[in-house]
């Protein structure tokens, strides 16, 4: 009964259906009024403003955030462009003007017309741009005769600009102007066409922290186009600046000792994972990619077959060799293959089935230990390490020291080397592992690839007691005010898989390597300094591609690549370095002095770098 | 077969004032994609009366079958417009940062714009049965609150804040329509009171500067406040009789943002001047209370509640986008009905005339 009361009906619907209709007529009526105001009321103005078209938009793009080494170095500014503008409205006519402004900036007329007919902005109001970075002395030009060129203006741009040509170029990367693939891909909202993105190394991968943020404003301009008033102004933000963990010193150093050679020089801080140092040759000068390049320049640098384009401290794999050694100690003596004392016996070959397999010294080493093995680079010894270890104890172990996947550096491209075992090579090749491939793989030859910086990452855990590190390559962020962003941490990725003991031979046979006389880099040895390091000669093999090789060519083409790891002090390590230098023979004559003069110019010992000079940086 | 009475009955008026406001519509298209020469295609006009052609296909096959089966029908159809909100969210084109759309070989639809019809019909069914003089507790309003978050969450999730906007406010509308019970209105709006600044107090700083940003375009003088101003200029602009056809400044250079669509009133009211822009207010007006009156005029709760929902979405859409280009609201992504180009929005907006011309039209059937 009462439900039935309560239920709605079609006279309560009606009622309620007429205050609508009020609500309705109210929303209208204000409506009506707001319409009244602008058309009528405010309509003379708004009619007047329209005619002279005279609120434009201005844009202000950020500057880009700085990029410095650790000690303060600026390695990466920006220097103002002089952009040339036209805006078709206000420069009638205008093929008078353009024909005046090619003859002031020595531009053909038909370069600038074209880029005025392939425009598509959408209004004549809007600035077209004829041409980038004009220069000054095409700018004087146009300053002067501003008089005579109407509606062509010229705006001041911050560009980027790689202050050291060709250094670091593939740590620190290059900008280029963002193309339709990435406009579209959604990663970038909020940029424009012609805007710059970076492209490469740390432009690329910090971006978001150097990028900033566009401001701009509202003018009133009048019939010539030119701004009588600013009606408001978002003033652009600049990005934040970055401070590297590279010492530009050593960076400097290790691009000149790599200088007319294809390799790889990496340093960094075995206490903290901080990069000092990451060179690959040849490089290339990043400002060709800004400034943009001929089609001439392109092709040369990609068909250049040092590969300079290639950063190979990261994507470089090579057969590990010698430096190999350090692990099958390790493996050995974890394992209890062997202890410290154990004796081998190399009478400079070793037999294994049918075949007879070489150590690199003819008339053999005699009786070696495991500190004389690793010093003196004994490789019989190691093969029967190897062979009494097994292919996959091995690799149990450089899997563990970080080989066989990347280091994880924050650059792209990274390649991740190569560890095998018997189960990979049987996916990999459907053939089974054969024994003999384990004595090639206990002296880092063979399957095994690495890249110089897991190298440097293993050597330095060794140096360090046995923790991995992240490499860093970023120290600290800073806003353009000066207050810390971010200040990065160091980062352990593992540990080594070695006890302390075990820890101690080790690198009694590295001392042994660089300060023994007999030692494969006795050539390293320096007064004041006390350098431990392995050395190593990677076997190249010949590739079919190479047959078309001059005799010379294929001779160099064929010589062994050089290693050498190495860390220093001893006793209480700072700086790790790793050396590759591609074809270049022997590890001791090739690599080794190339770490030795990069450790030198660390510590400052270098008759050319300026400690003091330095330390002031520092400050 | 057709019982003689639908022709009888038929609603010549509201088909008549719908025909006025499409023709007033082409015509200011054709002035914003044909006057400038560098913005949107002439083609775009074509394409529209094609849309406008399929639309009338939509509103005559929405006016033949009796009404009174939606209410059966309008779970299913409510559904699968959410199943394809949710398609569209994972698989939809991505345009201009936005998933909105579906592609279907040449043509794109944008299923957002027929949940405003799937939330329409399935909030008049639940009500239809709910409804009392008392007003709605609150909970009998949680199930309408449910059906209505769906999706405008999967809306705004595309993202596309202003369609998003008008699902909950054409559910506001139906809510208070059939009446809020006193004390549960007044928990709503305690609670409301109380979250807004509690949220507000938890947001950080960019989405504050977001959110007063988009209250205020005056904010973002290079984005939202630029457009704004020149949305002012060009309905000011026109004066009492306007610049005459084809002849506005503003659309023709460009200075007006999405002419074609969010914006096309601007020109309209350019060209034409306060004389046209009053005509175009004035049919809306008239449209409105016309469909009020179908409201009012039937005979049973369903087809009101379908007739109040279908004019409180064109009523919403209107002022909004209206009050939008004269610089009174917030700028929204809302287009104008009849007016803008789209073809999800032609459609739509068909389909809901014809709505109201099946239930004028059946008013005598009711029992």
């Amino acid at each position: 009964m009462t439900k039935y009361l309560k239920t709605a009906d079609q006279d309560w619907y009606k009622q309620r259906l007429v205050r609508i209709a009020f609500c309705v007529a109210g929303t209208f009526c204000l409506i009506f009024i707001r319409l009244f105001y602008l058309q009528v009321i405010n309509g003379e103005e708004l009619r007047r403003l329209s005619e002279n078209n005279c609120i434009r938009l201005q844009s202000t793009d950020p500057s880009r955030g700085m990029i410095f080494d650790r000690n303060g170095i600026l390695l990466v500014d920006n220097r103002p462009a002089f952009d040339l503008h036209i805006v078709l409205k206000d420069a009638k006519p205008v093929e008078q003007t353009v024909k005046k402004l090619s003859k002031y900036i020595n531009v053909p007329e038909s370069e600038l017309m074209s880029k005025i007919k392939n425009d598509k902005t959408v209004s004549s109001y809007k600035p077209i741009l004829l041409k980038k970075d004009i220069g000054r002395d095409a700018l004087a030009a146009i300053e002067v005769r501003k008089f005579d060129l109407p509606g062509v203006s010229v705006d001041v741009k911050p560009r980027r600009h790689y202050i050291e040509r060709q250094t670091a170029s593939h740590l620190i990367g290059y900008l280029s102007e963002i193309n339709a693939g990435e406009l579209n891909s959604g990663e970038y909202p909020g940029y424009t066409v012609g805007d710059y993105i970076g492209k490469y190394g740390v432009e690329k991968i910090f971006e978001s922290f150097l990028q900033g943020k566009r401001g701009g404003r509202q003018v009133e301009v009048n019939v010539m186009g030119q701004v009588v008033r600013i009606l408001k102004t978002v003033d652009p933000q600049p990005g934040r600046n970055l401070y590297l963990t590279i010492d530009m010193h050593v960076q400097k150093k290790a691009e000149a000792l790599l200088k007319g050679v294809a390799g790889a020089v990496a340093a960094m801080d075995p206490q903290t994972g901080q990069i000092l140092a990451l060179a690959s040759s040849p490089s290339f000068d990043q400002n060709v990619f800004v400034d943009g390049m001929s089609h001439e320049q392109w092709d040369a640098m990609v068909s250049n077959p040092l590969r300079p384009l290639e950063n190979k401290v990261i994507q470089g794999e090579y057969p590990p060799a010698s430096t190999f050694k350090i692990i099958t100690a390790i493996a050995g003596l974890e394992e209890g293959v062997i202890d410290k004392n154990t004796i081998i016996h190399c009478p400079g070959y070793y037999r294994y089935g049918n075949r007879t397999y070489r150590c690199w010294k003819h008339g053999g080493h005699g009786d070696v230990s495991v500190v004389k093995a690793l010093a003196e680079s004994c490789d019989v010894f190691f093969y029967q390490v190897g062979q009494k270890l097994g292919i996959d104890r091995l690799s149990m172990y450089a899997i563990a020291s970080g080989l066989g996947s990347p280091t994880g550096i924050d650059l792209d491209h990274e390649a991740s080397g190569l560890i095998p075992t018997k189960e990979w090579k049987k996916r990999r090749t459907g053939v089974a592992w054969q024994g003999g491939e384990t004595l090639s793989a206990a002296i880092g030859q063979g399957f095994d690839l690495a890249t110089p910086l897991q190298m440097l990452v293993f050597t330095s855990a060794v140096a360090n007691g046995g923790k991995i590190y992240k490499p860093l390559i970023l120290k600290s962020v800073y806003s353009s005010e000066g207050s810390v962003i971010l200040e990065s941490k160091k980062q352990l990725a593992g540990k080594l898989p070695v006890s302390k003991q075990t820890l101690q031979i080790i690198k009694e046979g590295l001392w042994d390597v660089v300060n023994n006389k007999k030692g494969t880099a006795w050539i390293a040895h320096i007064e004041g300094i006390d350098i431990s390091g392995k050395t190593g000669t990677a076997q190249v093999v010949g590739r079919s591609k190479d047959r078309g090789l001059s005799e010379e060519a294929l001779s160099h083409r064929l010589k062994s690549h050089a290693w050498f790891v190495a860390y220093a002090p001893s006793a209480d390590p700072k700086i790790a370095v790793s050396v590759m230098v591609e074809h270049g023979s022997h590890g001791s004559s090739a690599a080794a002095p190339i770490a030795r003069e990069v450790i030198k110019t660390y510590f400052g010992q270098d008759e050319n770098s300026k400690p003091d000079e330095l330390k002031v940086a520092g400050n | 077969m057709i019982d003689r009475r639908f022709i009888k009955h038929f609603d010549w008026g509201l088909f008549g004032l719908t025909f006025l406001i499409v023709f007033l519509g082409l015509l200011t298209l054709y002035s914003a994609v044909t006057s400038s020469t560098a913005g949107p295609q002439e083609i775009l006009y074509f394409k529209q009366l094609a849309w406008y052609c399929i639309g009338l296909a939509a509103m005559i096959f929405s006016l033949f079958f009796n009404y009174k089966l939606l209410d059966r029908w309008a779970p299913v159809i409510y559904v699968m417009c959410m199943l394809l909100l949710l398609y569209v969210l994972l698989f939809g084109k991505y345009v201009a940062g936005a998933r909105r759309w579906i592609m279907l070989g040449p043509v794109s639809i944008q299923p957002s714009e027929l949940a405003k019809i799937a939330v329409i019909i399935i909030l008049a069914r639940y009500y239809s049965k709910h409804a009392n003089i008392g007003g709605l507790n609150l909970r009998e309003l949680f199930i309408p609150f449910v059906l209505a978050i769906i999706p405008f969450i999967l809306i705004v999730k595309q993202p596309d804040l202003g369609t998003g906007m008008i699902v909950l406010l054409i559910a506001g509308s139906m809510t208070i329509f059939v009446k809020i019970e006193r004390r549960s209105l007044l928990c709503i709006i305690t609670s409301c009171t109380i979250v807004v600044p509690l949220v507000w107090f938890f947001l950080k700083g960019y989405q504050k500067q977001r959110i007063l940003t988009f209250l205020n375009p005056e904010l973002d003088p290079l984005g939202a406040g630029y457009h704004v101003i020149q949305s002012k200029i060009a309905i000011g602009s026109g004066m009492i009789s306007g610049k005459g056809f084809l002849k506005g400044t503003q659309n023709a250079l460009a200075f007006l943002p999405e002419q074609h669509t969010d914006f096309i009133f601007s020109v309209l009211a350019e060209e034409w001047g306060f004389v046209g822009a009053f005509l175009l207010l004035c049919l809306f007006l008239i449209f409105i209370i016309w469909g009020l009156n179908i409201a009012y005029r039937c005979r049973e709760p369903f087809g009101t509640i379908i007739a109040v929902g279908v004019t409180a979405m064109i009523f919403w859409q209107v002022s909004i986008n209206i009050a939008m280009t004269m610089g009174l609201m917030p700028i929204v992504g809302v287009t104008l009905p009849f007016i803008s180009y789209g073809g999800s929005s032609v459609i739509t907006t068909m389909i809901c005339v014809g709505l109201l011309l099946n239930i004028s039209m059946r008013r005598f059937l009711a029992e």
